[in-house]
């Protein structure tokens, strides 16, 4: 890094200590329980992390069962109906309470530190899906202790999972919990975009960014568009099982397929979204063990996003025995085998990053060379079953499983152990002793293969997955003995590794600054990690994984970065613009609450009655989150206009409030992004009934009438010409109050007759086109509501002085909001207004 | 390897086949497996010799090996084998020019019920005749939630979904008279009954087929069904 000495104080003047001590003043969390109304990332990546470290030990437990159960034939330890629920239970807690919040909560407790910021954009969302996660989780789990845990498999699918063959709760816990977690994804995803494109140390343009960040702005990307459609399925088949509303029943007009399609629309994304950070912690710790630039940052950001367009194109392989044409079965073949090309863009950048450098070998190496060796084969076991001929024999059999395990393992668990101790000098301050490292390692490698590399053998000769015990005359018992003895030796090695990760907490010693050599600015602050991260900010002018941290360290401990020094006792970083890279804002974040506790827990209550079936209650829940989220809106911001605020070296930029492009914007834009995917998938499972589904026309057509629809049209439009008109008023100096109250007075119109329509329809439970009609028309309804909130929010928030002329972010957001609930409810009385239509087209088809 | 060589066989063996589908699937089958084998064996090795010469690999540009490895090596590798792939699944369609013998086989928690449109119209639970050396096509439904009909020795899986009617070809081309060579199973979870919900396969010559069927004991399921432990009486209900 280059710098030029600070025109401002002379350094004399800075005192590293004072410095922490005002820094860690405004930004410590109190200590006790007090610790759970924290915002900061360092904590709240740490608790995502340890939290699902808990949920591997669970998901782990489990696995060693099944395999105690597999290892003989004809095994009375377990019953079918037990068997069902662990190997459920299993996969849904690896891959949704594991797998997603373990990458969350590295990228929340790594990305600030790597991009040179002091927090994360949005702490109290972030904290708030940090508790969804754990209530949502936990729901999912202790339904095990009550013997109600999901039991039709980790993909749920219809109709076993519908109520007449799934009656109990089972069904109900996977649906609700899951989507609780999933929107804790959503919020976390979102945060993790704004902060990758505005929160970076001044300087850093995208191409200067260290990698991990590219990895994590494609992986978060990828959430965003990727959960949607298992949400919106999910909420389908809750409304069918609790209400009747017949999405997936082919006896009246809906189809089992629906839900494979919108279940692998997410999750074959969701297979790269676990992969992709992890081979991000990889990319970064590969240049350090090299000793030499990563090679091919360009074509590896390529890569990634080809990645990440390919893996919405081909969620179809998941279904080559379903029966869909021929031709398809083709396309999706070809694309799935072409994942291969970004992969050994990867891999072969990785090697090359060795040929080049000094390879020197340590514990992080170690598990590296693991990854390699697994994922390779589970890649090429993954060529195979894109080959649809060969699917169609292995689908559903233990070569599946060990080909699933090869990769998420493989790609996912050694990458994250690589990780770990790479980055455990910096987490505790503790130089690694790696006395047990070594053996753990082995016995993981060799106790993994040994598992599952039987399993391969037992699915090529018929062992379908999910059998619960065999008859013992296929040949397959040797196979599965010899899999739970690999078993047994993998947890052995797991248990070596916590007994490493306690014995370097109790007798590690203190750990230098970048044990490693490593060039990115994580190792430039002190470690542990102090609440603050950075002293003040460093400005980057090199390729962020090229700077000297011990140099740099110093210099941004003395203060001499940008904001070294405190104001107002404000929690302070720094915004910049997204590409030129240029300071533009001071972000002030909000500080440390409660809040994020309380409305989590009143969601979960809401979760819970639901399960429950007491739905007063939930509607009452739903109203309370709704007013908690307009009043927790109150405190946010600032009462003054500041004006431009120096932040050193001779710069001045305004507050986040005054700023024209403020995180908060973005982040509607992106959270509205993730809401049009819903709607899409929702027209898109209204279409395909429509074109596949048995039992079609509906008895009665569902018809908005033109009557309703102009009216709901009109004020639609005109909800969204009031929150225009508040917005320039607001900007000319004058008051919004009357565009506000005209704007709520729209908004009403649009619920009232948006009911009416509803009241109109045929019974939604008659055919699944009614039932789509209503779920489309209800959307409008929702957003209405949401948008009367946006309104109420903001005419509080103008008495309370927290809007002004230049402080206009409030009346901008509601615009955002009221133009997409126009928009999309245009779209959606058209499309319902077009399906009747479509009728005639609907008689001819296969 | 000697395992993987030797230890093919088995009732649902599909690297053991006893018809065409099967074959040319066990074909394609080995023919990745030795180049995956090749393949991993190159990754590995191009590992260890970067890591331990580091001089050898700096020879070639970093361009070079991406190039090379990222978008050469999948050149080289994913055309020929996605036209193979695609030219067996060609191979595991109907042919025209033949007449299929017809075979319906019903799904429901959990057992199987096979008919026989062109033998008779006559049905047998959870023992499938086929003659032998004959095009079959057989036509799958379900009566409740999803399952997935599978022979593996004779060709791929295919779902019975209800709502829908799934076609499957395939013929057996040996094993007549055997009994308990060939067998059966349901591959898509479909509740607690899944893990019994298999069946036998007999094949006959095609002028045996009638009497073979109209033979078939009803309500006598086959061995391997029995075999399971189903403690808590697994209510495999008899159909009709
Ligand atoms: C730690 C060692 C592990 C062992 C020994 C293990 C073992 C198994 C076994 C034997 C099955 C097959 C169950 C059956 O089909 O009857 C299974 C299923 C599965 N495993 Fe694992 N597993 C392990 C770790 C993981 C991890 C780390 C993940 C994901 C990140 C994972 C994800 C899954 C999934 C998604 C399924 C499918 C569940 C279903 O069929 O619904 N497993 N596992
Ligand atoms: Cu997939
Ligand atoms: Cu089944």
């Amino acid at each position: 890094m280059t710098r030029e000495k600070d025109a401002g104080a002379p350094p004399e003047a800075r005192d590293p200590i004072r410095l922490h001590k005002a820094l860690t003043r405004i930004w410590g969390a109190g200590p006790g329980l007090a610790r759970l109304s924290s915002t900061n990332h360092s904590v709240l990546g740490m608790r995502f992390m340890i939290t699902a470290g808990v949920f591997f030990l669970i998901g782990g437990i489990l696995a060693m069962i099944i395999r105690a159960q597999l290892s003989t034939p004809q095994s009375a330890f377990l019953g079918a109906e037990t068997y069902s629920q662990i190997f459920t239970l299993h996969g849904t807690v690896m891959m949704f309470l594991f797998a997603i919040p373990m990458l969350e909560g590295l990228a929340g407790y790594m990305l600030p530190k790597l991009m040179g910021a002091r927090d994360l954009a949005f702490p109290r969302l972030t904290a708030f899906g940090y508790w969804c996660y754990l209530f949502g989780g936990s729901i999912i789990v202790l339904s095990l202790l009550f013997g109600v845990a999901p039991d039709s498999g980790w993909f749920m699918y219809v109709p076993l999972s519908s109520k007449p063959h799934s009656p109990g709760v089972n069904s109900d816990v996977w649906l609700l919990g899951i989507t609780f977690v999933e929107i804790s994804a959503l919020t976390f995803a979102t945060t993790l975009v704004v902060s990758i494109l505005k929160i970076r140390a001044p300087g850093m343009t995208l191409g200067r960014m260290p990698i991990f960040a590219w990895y994590m702005l494609v992986t978060s990307l990828m959430i965003i568009l990727g959960f949607p459609p298992l949400i919106l399925g999910s909420i389908l088949l809750e409304a069918e099982r609790a209400f009747g509303l017949p999405f997936f029943d082919p006896t009246r007009g809906g189809s089992a397929l629906l839900w494979q399609h919108l279940f692998w629309i997410f999750g074959h994304p969701e297979v790269y979204i676990i992969f992709i950070p992890a081979a991000g912690v990889l990319s970064t710790i590969v240049p350090v063990f090299a000793r030499h630039p990563l090679v091919g940052y360009r074509a590896i950001v390529a890569a990634l996003v080809a990645f990440g367009f390919l893996s919405f194109g081909i969620w179809a392989h998941h279904m080559y025995t379903t029966g869909i044409p021929h031709m398809a079965l083709a396309f999706f073949s070809l694309a799935s085998s072409l994942v291969v090309v970004p992969t050994a863009i990867q891999i072969f950048a990785w090697l090359a990053t060795f040929a080049h450098g000094r390879p020197r070998w340590d514990v992080p190496m170690l598990y590296l060379f693991g990854f390699l060796w697994i994922f390779v084969m589970g890649g090429l076991t993954g060529v195979m079953v894109a080959m649809v001929p060969f699917d169609l024999q292995a689908h559903d059999t233990h070569f599946v499983v060990a080909h699933m395990h090869y990769v998420l393992v493989g790609g996912f668990v050694f990458p994250l152990l690589a990780g770990l101790y790479y980055w455990l000098p910096l987490a505790t301050g503790r130089a690694s002793r790696f006395t047990l490292a070594r053996p753990g390692f082995w016995l993981i490698f060799i106790g993994f293969n040994l598992t599952f590399f039987m399993m391969h053998l037992t699915g090529l000769l018929g062992m379908p997955r999910r059998v619960f015990t065999y008859p013992g005359h296929e040949g397959w018992m040797w196979l599965n003995v010899l899999s739970s003895i690999g078993g047994m030796v993998l947890t052995m090695g797991f248990a070596v590794i916590l007994a490493d990760l306690a014995l370097h907490a109790r007798f590690g010693r203190r750990a230098r600054r970048d044990p490693w050599e490593g060039g990115t600015l994580d190792w430039a602050i002190p470690r542990p990690p102090t609440f603050y991260a950075f002293a003040s900010l460093p400005r980057i002018e090199t390729r962020a994984d090229r700077i000297d941290p011990r140099e740099l360290g110093r210099e941004l401990a003395a203060g001499e970065g940008y904001l070294g020094d405190t104001r107002n006792g404000w929690q302070e970083t720094l915004g910049i613009h997204v590409t030129t890279g240029e300071a533009d804002q001071v972000i002030i974040f909000p500080r440390q609450s409660y809040e994020p506790l309380v409305t989590a827990a009143t969601v979960g209550l809401t979760v819970l009655a639901m399960l429950f079936k007491l739905y007063p209650v939930a509607v009452a829940g739903f109203f309370v989150v709704s007013a908690m989220f307009v009043f927790r809106a109150q405190s946010a911001g600032l009462r003054e206009d500041h004006g431009p605020l120096p932040i050193g070296r001779g710069e001045a930029v305004p507050p986040h409030t005054e700023a024209e492009s403020s995180p908060p914007l973005l982040a509607l834009v992106v959270a509205l992004v993730a809401d049009g995917t819903i709607l899409a998938s929702l027209i898109y499972a209204g279409f395909y009934n429509w074109l596949v589904a048995a039992n079609w026309p509906p008895p009665e057509l569902a018809r908005g009438g033109l009557i309703p629809v102009a009216l709901a049209v009109a004020a639609l439009v005109a909800a969204s010409g009031c929150a225009r008109g508040a917005l320039a008023a607001l900007g000319r100096g004058g008051n919004p109050v009357p565009w506000i109250g005209a704007g709520i007075f729209a908004g009403l119109a649009v619920t009232g007759i948006v009911g009416a329509i509803l009241a109109g329809l045929p019974d939604p439970r008659s055919h699944a086109h009614p039932a789509t009609v209503f779920m489309l028309v209800g959307y409008i309804g929702l957003h209405a509501y949401v948008g009367l909130l946006f309104l109420v929010s903001n005419a509080l928030r103008y008495r309370a002085g927290y809007l002004s002329a230049r402080r206009r972010l409030d009346l901008r957001l509601t615009r955002v909001w009221q133009d997409y609930t126009a928009v999309s409810g245009i779209v959606i009385l058209l499309v319902v207004l077009a399906l009747p239509a479509l009728a005639p087209l609907a008689e001819g088809r296969p | 390897m000697a395992l993987l060589l030797g230890g093919c066989g088995g009732p649902l063996s599909a690297l053991d086949p006893a018809g065409p589908g099967t074959a040319s699937i066990a074909r394609l089958w080995w023919m990745m497996f030795w180049g995956s084998a090749a393949i991993f064996l190159l990754t590995m090795v191009l590992f260890a010799i970067v890591m331990l010469r580091p001089n050898w690999g700096a020879r070639v540009s970093p361009l070079r090996w991406i190039v090379c490895g990222g978008l050469g090596l999948p050149a080289l590798v994913l055309p020929p084998l996605a036209g193979y792939s695609l030219w067996t699944g060609e191979a595991l369609l109907p042919t025209a020019d033949r007449d299929a013998v017809r075979i319906e086989a019903e799904a429901a928690m959990w057992s199987w019920t096979f008919r026989y449109p062109d033998h008779g119209g006559a049905e047998t639970v959870d023992i499938l005749h086929l003659p032998e050396g004959e095009p079959v096509e057989i036509h799958l439904t379900s009566r409740d939630v999803i399952h997935s009909f599978w022979i593996p020795r004779l060709t791929g899986k295919r779902d019975n979904i209800p709502g829908q009617v799934n076609v499957l070809w395939l013929q057996a081309d040996g094993a007549a008279g055997e009994e308990g060579a060939i067998e059966g199973t349901c591959a898509e979870y479909c509740g607690i009954g899944h893990a019994a919900m298999r069946f036998e396969v007999r094949v006959h010559p095609e002028d045996k087929m009638e009497a073979a069927i109209a033979a078939t004991p009803r309500g006598d399921p086959p061995r391997m069904r029995t075999e399971l432990p189903v403690p808590a009486g697994l209510p495999v209900e008899p159909l009709r």
